[in-house]
């Protein structure tokens, strides 16, 4: 205990970091002036229990002086509601448990749009503590004929004022002087923007003074209204006195892309290409660095193989180990293909756009046009898609879009449902226009949609807490995205997946491993006995259970195996009827599978009803390690990946249960 | 007459808020108090949510809310 006293009682005595916070409305260009600040000495992590991510910087001053800066969340006011907000204004306001008192607060706001800045701004000030603001996008006001009288400003408001243009790193050594000034204490708190004294009953400090108190009772509704509306005159005052707008008001280029971009007939059909486009790029460019990563890790697994001892450490090295570093770098191509492009429809503006024109459909069931990219990116994978959730800002749309995201039949289910369908569903067209494999694969893909639908009404009604969102979105003007923000968004994507979701894939993929293959014959240890395994015996084990639903033992193998990834299933199945390098399209997997018969009953152990069971429960399960990580990653709590976990497979059990006992019942065996 | 009235093109000032209008706090803190001019943009493709133009920047919101939003008579129409 001494020892780490001491430690720190050091550490505090050879450099003082100060405490800053970035705060900013959305859209102001808050995070690219983050970047611009603290360039990659970033750390990502959430709040404590909650989905809300925690952002902090180095940033340090002229002077040397080092800051921890916080971007905090986008708000438009410290009285917000909302939980990612309620952070944000907790930490400014200095109530939050999770993080130190403040030195200093950075308010970013954008030039274009200044009155609601200065709102925010204005509640800042009263705070009390020492508060800069930046003017950022500068270039965009001054492109557009807007003057603001920065001195009159400064005087106005009596705090450092400074114009920037963060993606082009403007106004950043200004920035950096001005926090020379702080730490020399020669900013004071900035002037109130109504003097306190000219308030009266109806405060205007009241929804401040009361988000302190933590009192926010109904009965203040009026006196809350009233208030909003002297700040915001207030501030018009100020605004009609420092800005002078250009006179004519013609059509701007932004009006001119909406023209089409949302235009009834051709937003639609535009938005289809784009999302089109970027999926089948994600799907298909992701698969040659995914094979390039399997062949690195399968080579590097033999180089250990060639150069080690026979015996249990190589192959838990190499068949567990190397095997499970494998299993996590293989997301990474679709991670960050999709992350680079949610990215860069993010950042241009579009991303807002698609969510506009696809509300009316996600409004039905209880979700906002926000969760239709994270949803339909879980069609190739369900890992990126819900690291996309990101992208949406009401909390409680956030969580219910990450628990059903992984209904959407992901690439990983494919393999399985060809093989099955392969073997057992006969390639016949029916009604001259339906061919039935076809057909057969449209309904498993809206089975998934189906109750992932069908889960998001049931988890907003019931189950997840959190005002419903009423979709008020801003919609910003069209921007050029910066490439090395882009990247930075992208690099971090990868890495929070690999460190975060990347442990527990490992340790599960290694569990796994060991489960397929101890105990074994150590006198034949490169037999693979898989039956015998722990796997084989869980299979076995499992086996009066799963009868109910038309599986055998083997699949019951399989549904452990395949935990570590849908896919494996296949494999696992043809390790099990001895077929070399099985995979969905394997004939010899097929024929095997169609020529199984059980000893008991002397009937095949497959039959078109087993594999629409089968199916059916790869649809509705959740067979998938990673998916659980990264949910458990990106809610912050064991909570929801387990309860996720159960409510599939009950889900996919029920199912299952269902298709094989009607099926029987009609005589479809 | 409220803000779902209004047709692409038109403007007009906010008047007030109907009673039973959730989410009244937050757009008033985004700038849509007693007074403001509003411009109306567009309906979405499908028909909701609408844009609207205030304060020199753009917003998207649904219907069942714009219906809550009362608006003195047009400014003017183009």
């Amino acid at each position: 205990m001494a020892v780490v006293f001491d430690k720190r009682q050091h550490a505090n005595t050879e450099k003082k970091i100060l405490n800053a916070a970035l705060v900013g409305n959305p859209n102001c260009g808050k995070t690219t002036l983050f970047n611009a600040l603290t360039g990659l000495h970033q750390k990502v992590a959430n709040y404590p229990g909650v989905t809300v991510e925690r952002k902090s910087g180095k940033l340090i001053d002229t002077a040397g002086t080092v800051y921890r800066l916080m971007d905090l969340p986008g708000l438009y006011s410290l009285t917000s509601r909302s939980l990612d907000e309620k952070i944000a204004a907790d930490i400014i306001l200095g109530k939050s448990e999770h993080e130190p008192a403040l030195d200093v607060i950075i308010v970013a706001a954008d030039a274009t749009n200044l009155g609601r800045g200065l709102y925010l701004c204005s509640q800042v000030i009263e705070t009390g503590l020492p508060t800069i603001l930046v003017l950022n996008m500068m270039d965009v006001a001054h492109k557009e004929g807007i003057k603001i009288d920065i001195d009159l400003l400064v005087e106005t408001l009596n705090i450092p004022v400074i114009p920037a243009v963060a993606k082009n790193d403007i106004g950043i050594a200004e920035l950096r002087d001005a926090l020379v000034q702080l730490a020399k204490k020669e900013i004071k708190p900035g002037r109130p923007l109504i003097p306190i004294h000219e308030t009266t009953a109806n405060d205007v400090l009241t929804p401040l003074a009361r988000s302190i108190n933590e009192n926010n009772s109904e009965s203040d509704k009026p006196q809350e209204q009233l208030a909003i509306q002297a700040r915001y005159a207030a501030i018009d005052k100020i605004v009609n006195l420092i800005i002078s707008y250009p006179a004519s008001t013609k059509s701007s280029l932004n009006d001119k892309i909406d023209r089409f971009l949302t235009h009834r007939f051709l937003g639609p059909v535009i938005m289809f290409v784009v999302l089109s486009a970027i999926f089948q790029t994600v799907y298909s460019w992701s698969e040659l660095p995914m094979i390039w990563i399997e062949n690195m890790i399968t080579g590097l697994g033999e180089l250990v193989r060639q150069n080690m001892a026979v015996g249990m450490l190589r192959d838990l090295l190499v068949d567990g180990v190397i095997a499970g570093v494998g299993a996590v770098l293989v997301f990474l191509p679709q991670i960050m293909l999709l992350f680079l492009f949610v990215s860069v429809l993010e950042d241009s503006g579009y991303l807002s756009r698609v969510a506009f024109i696809l509300d009316r459909a996600m409004a039905r069931i209880g979700l906002s046009g926000q969760s239709v990219i994270p949803l339909l990116s879980s069609f190739a994978c369900a890992i990126p898609g819900i690291m996309a959730a990101r992208t949406i800002h009401n909390t409680r749309d956030r969580l219910i879009t990450i628990l059903v995201a992984p209904f959407m039949s992901c690439s990983a289910r494919l393999p399985v449902y060809t093989l099955m369908i392969g073997a057992f569903i006969p390639p016949i067209w029916f009604g001259g226009i339906f061919y039935l494999p076809a057909f057969t694969l449209l309904c498993l893909y809206m089975l998934g949609v189906v109750i992932s639908i069908f889960s998001a009404m049931i988890l907003g009604k019931f189950v997840v807490k959190g005002q419903i969102s009423n979709f008020i979105m801003e919609l910003p003007p069209y921007r050029i995205p910066v490439w090395r923000f882009i990247f930075l968004r992208v690099y971090e994507a990868g890495r929070t997946f690999v460190k975060n979701a990347g442990k527990i894939i490992l340790s599960i993929t290694v569990i796994l491993w060991f489960l397929a293959t101890y105990p074994r014959d150590e006198k034949h240890p490169n037999s693979h006995r898989i039956d015998q395994s722990y796997a084989g015996q869980i299979g076995h084990f499992i086996e009066p259970v799963i009868k109910p639903l038309g599986f055998d033992w083997k699949i019951g193998v399989g549904l452990v195996t395949s935990f570590a990834a849908r896919e494996v299933m296949v494999s696992t199945l043809g390790t099990l009827y001895n077929i070399q390098d099985a995979d969905g399209t394997s004939i010899g997997l097929r024929q095997a599978m169609q020529q199984d018969i059980n000893p008991e009953t002397g009937k095949p152990v497959f039959t078109p009803l087993t594999a629409i069971s089968l199916m059916v429960f790869f649809v509705l399960a959740c067979q998938c390690v990673s998916t659980l990580a990264i949910i458990r990653r990106e809610t912050n709590t064991w909570r929801w990946p387990v309860a996720l976990f159960f409510y599939m497979l009950i889900l996919a059990y029920s199912g299952s249960f269902i298709v094989f006992q009607l099926g029987t019942l009609l005589g479809f065996t | 007459m409220t803000l779902d009235d209004l047709n692409p093109g038109d403007e007009a000032v906010i008047c007030g808020y109907a009673n039973e209008i959730e989410d009244e706090i937050r757009l008033l803190e985004m700038g849509l108090i007693v007074g403001s001019r509003i411009k109306f943009i567009k309906n979405a493709p499908f028909g909701d949510p609408i844009q609207i133009r205030l304060r020199g920047y753009d917003l998207s919101l649904r219907r069942n809310l714009a219906r809550r939003i009362l608006l003195s008579e047009p400014v003017s129409t183009s």
